[in-house]
C-alpha cells in the first residue's frame, strides 16, 4: 500500500466523519465535526506539496529533490486560525446553552426522546 | 521610494494600528477611543480617496509587501475596482461608526471600536490583496471580527443566530482551504496573476481537478455573498444582530461578489481550459432566484431588520444577474448597482434602528402601533430608503436597474433577465408599501398600550439621511459614475494588464 493511498484514505475518513458530525443537532457534536473537518483540510493542504519523504526543504548541498516548504507554512496558518475558531465555537455553544438552556444548534428546546421519557 | 509609494498599504495599516490602540484607551476614557476611532475612519477615507485619485490614470499599481518580488512575496494591487471598493467601504464605515457613537450602540459592550476596525482591516485587505491565500487570511480577519460585532449587545436570540453563523462560516473556510490546496497542487503558486498564467499551461489530465477547484472557490464566494441555495444563514443573522452592525454587514455580502469579479475574469477567464468562466452556467439562475426570493422575503417579513436583510439578499441577486453575464457592458452596470445597493441596504438598516428606538415595546415588528414621537419623520425616511432599495426613480437604485436592463438587452436570454428584474421589483414595491403603511399609517386597535419610549433627539437621523443624500448624489452624478464604472469594467475584463502590472518583467 502506497503512502499516498494511506494519506488519501485518512483524509477521506476524516472528512466523512466530520461531515456526519457537523450535521448533528447538538453543538458539542458539531464542534467535534468541525475539528475533524479541519484536521482533514490540514492534512490535505500538507499533502498538496506532494508527499516527499526524508528530503530537506529549500536547499541543501548535493541534494536535487526538495520538499515543498510552502504548504507547511500554509498549514501552520490554517491550524492557528482553526484553533482560535474552535475555541470560539466552544465558548459560543456554552454561552448559548447557559442562556437558552438548550444544547441544540438552532437553540430550540431539546426534543423529548421516547426512551428518556 | 517616497512615502507616496507606500500609500497602497495605508488602508490596511491604519485600522491595524487604530484597533489595538482604541482597545487600550477604552479602559481609561471612552471619549478618547471614540475620537481615535472616528479619526481612524476619516484617515482611512482620505487614504482610500487618494488611492482612488491615483487609480484614475488607468495604470494598475502593484505594491510588494516587504519588497519581496511578485510570485514569491505577497502583493497588494490597486486598480480601479479595488479603489472603488475601498472608497465605498470607507464611506459606509464612517457613516455607520458615526451613527453607532450618536446612538450609544458602541457602549453596549467593551470592544465595539476595536472589532469595528478589525472588520475594516479585513475588508480593505480583501479588496487590495493579489494573493489567494492572503485573501483567505483577510476573509478570516473580517469574519472573526464580524463574529464579535454580530454578538455585540448579546441576548439569547443573537447567540442562537450567532452559533449558526459561526458554524456555517467555519465550514465555508474549510472549503476555501480545499480549493486553495487544489489550485496550489496544480500550479504551485497562489499569486493570482501567476495563477492566471500557469493555468493556461495545464495538461488535459489536470482539467477535471482544475474545474473542481474553480467551482469550490466560487461556492465559497457564493456562500459569503449569500447566493440563493446557500443563503439561509443570512436573513437570520442580519435580523438578529444590532441594526447598526447589520448596516456595516451590508458590504460583507458584496465582498463575496467582489471576490468573484476579481478572480473569474483574471484566473478563470477564456484561457482557463475546462475551468473557463466556471461559475457562469449556475450563477445566472441562482441570481434570478435570489432576486425573486429576496423581494418575496421583503413582502412576508415580520420585522424591519428581517425585511432589510431580505432586501440585501434581493439586491445581491439583481447584482449577480448582471455580473454572471461576464461582459464588459453588464459588468459596468453591475458595479454602479453594487455601490448603490450597498448604501441602500445600509440605509434600510439604519432607518430600522431609528424607528426601533422610538417605538418602544413594538421594536421593529411590522404591526400597527400606537402613535409614537417622530412617526412622520421616520415614515418619510423609510419611504425614501424603500424607494432606494427597490429601485424606483428618482434615486440611484432606479438608474442602476435601468443600466442593468439596458446592458443585458444585448445578451441572448435577455427576456428572462428583464422579466425577473421587473417582476421582482413589483413584488418589492408591494412589500415595502404594505409594510410601510402598516408601520406608519395604520392606527393600532383602540385599547392598546401607549408607546413606552423616551423622547429622543433627532441627532440619529443624520446617518440615514447622509446615506440617502449620497444615493441622490449618485443618481445626479450618474454620468460621471458610469464613466468610472465603465473604465473599471474595461480594466477588469483585460486580465493581461493586471498580470503585466504584477509580474512585470518576470513573465
Amino acid at each position: 500500500m502506497s503512502l499516498e493511498f494511506l494519506v488519501a484514505s485518512a483524509i477521506a475518513v476524516l472528512v466523512a466523519g466530520g461531515i456526519y458530525l457537523a450535521l448533528r443537532g447538538r453543538t458539542f457534536q458539531v464542534v467535534l465535526g468541525l475539528t475533524l473537518l479541519s484536521y482533514a483540510v490540514n492534512l490535505f493542504l500538507f499533502a498538496v506539496g506532494r508527499l516527499i519523504v526524508d528530503r530537506p526543504p529549500l536547499y541543501a548541498k548535493d541534494v536535487v529533490e526538495h520538499a515543498d516548504p510552502l504548504p507547511q507554512a500554509l498549514v501552520l496558518t490554517a491550524i492557528v486560525i482553526t484553533f482560535g475558531m474552535t475555541a470560539l465555537t466552544v465558548i459560543l455553544g456554552l454561552r448559548s446553552f447557559l442562556e437558552t438552556g438548550s444544547d441544540q444548534v438552532d437553540g430550540e428546546p431539546d426534543p423529548v426522546r421516547e426512551d428518556a421519557a | 521610494m517616497t512615502l507616496l509609494d507606500h500609500l497602497p498599504v495605508a488602508p490596511i495599516v491604519i485600522p491595524a494600528l487604530v484597533a489595538p490602540v482604541t482597545m487600550l484607551v477604552m479602559r481609561r476614557r471612552r471619549i478618547f477611543s471614540v475620537i481615535l476611532s472616528l479619526g481612524g475612519a476619516v484617515a482611512m477615507l482620505a487614504a482610500a480617496c487618494a488611492l482612488f485619485g491615483l487609480a484614475q490614470d488607468d495604470t494598475i499599481r502593484s505594491y510588494a509587501l516587504g519588497a519581496w518580488a511578485a510570485p514569491f512575496g505577497i502583493v497588494l494591487v490597486v486598480d480601479q475596482l479595488a479603489a472603488t471598493m475601498l472608497v465605498l467601504a470607507a464611506v459606509l464605515a464612517l457613516v455607520v461608526l458615526g451613527h453607532a457613537v450618536v446612538t450609544g450602540a458602541d457602549r453596549k459592550g467593551w470592544h465595539f471600536h476595536p472589532l469595528f476596525h478589525f472588520q475594516l482591516l479585513g475588508l480593505n485587505g480583501a479588496f487590495l490583496t493579489g494573493d489567494l491565500f492572503n485573501l483567505f487570511v483577510f476573509f478570516e480577519v473580517l469574519l472573526i471580527a464580524s463574529y464579535g460585532l454580530m454578538l455585540h449587545g448579546q441576548g439569547a436570540l443573537r447567540l442562537k443566530a450567532g452559533v449558526a453563523y459561526v458554524v456555517v462560516n467555519i465550514v465555508g473556510s474549510a472549503l476555501f482551504l480545499i480549493a486553495l490546496g487544489l489550485l496550489y497542487g496544480l500550479t504551485s503558486t497562489l499569486n493570482m496573476a501567476d495563477l492566471a498564467v500557469r493555468i493556461t499551461g495545464l495538461g488535459p489530465a489536470d482539467q477535471g481537478l482544475l474545474r473542481i477547484a474553480g467551482l469550490l472557490l466560487m461556492t465559497v464566494f457564493a456562500l459569503k455573498a449569500a447566493v440563493v441555495p446557500i443563503h439561509l444563514w443570512m436573513p437570520r443573522t442580519y435580523a438578529a444582530t444590532m441594526p447598526v452592525v447589520a448596516a456595516l454587514f451590508a458590504i460583507m455580502t458584496k465582498v463575496g461578489v467582489y471576490a468573484m469579479i476579481r478572480t473569474v475574469p483574471l484566473i478563470f477567464g477564456a484561457q482557463a481550459g475546462a475551468a473557463a468562466w466556471v461559475p457562469a452556467p449556475y450563477l445566472l439562475p441562482a441570481a434570478m432566484l435570489g432576486a425573486m426570493l429576496g423581494f418575496v422575503g421583503v413582502l412576508v417579513a415580520r420585522g424591519m431588520r428581517e425585511q432589510a436583510a431580505y432586501a440585501v439578499l434581493a439586491s445581491t441577486g439583481t447584482l449577480l444577474m448582471a455580473v454572471a453575464i461576464w461582459r464588459e457592458a453588464t459588468l459596468a452596470a453591475a458595479l454602479y448597482y453594487l455601490v448603490q445597493a450597498t448604501l441602500a441596504g445600509a440605509a434600510l438598516f439604519l432607518v430600522a434602528d431609528v424607528t426601533m428606538r422610538r417605538r418602544g415595546q413594538y421594536a421593529d415588528a411590522i404591526v400597527p402601533s400606537a402613535r409614537f414621537a417622530g412617526q412622520d419623520a421616520t415614515g418619510l425616511l423609510y419611504l425614501i430608503a424603500a424607494v432606494a432599495a427597490v429601485g424606483l426613480p428618482p434615486l440611484a437604485g432606479f438608474v442602476g436597474k435601468l443600466l442593468i436592463l439596458d446592458a443585458s438587452f444585448a445578451v441572448p436570454g435577455w427576456a428572462a433577465i428583464w422579466a425577473t428584474i421587473l417582476g421582482s421589483t413589483l413584488i418589492g414595491v408591494i412589500g415595502f408599501s404594505r409594510s410601510g403603511s402598516t408601520l406608519f399609517w395604520k392606527a393600532a386597535p383602540p385599547g392598546t398600550d401607549a408607546v413606552a419610549a423616551p423622547a429622543r433627539s433627532r441627532a440619529d437621523f443624520i446617518a440615514p439621511l447622509t446615506l440617502l443624500v449620497l444615493l441622490a448624489v449618485l443618481a445626479v452624478a450618474a454620468g460621471w459614475v458610469t464613466a468610472q464604472t465603465r473604465a473599471t469594467a474595461r480594466q477588469v475584463m483585460a486580465p493581461d494588464r493586471y498580470i503585466a502590472a504584477v509580474l512585470g518583467g518576470a513573465r
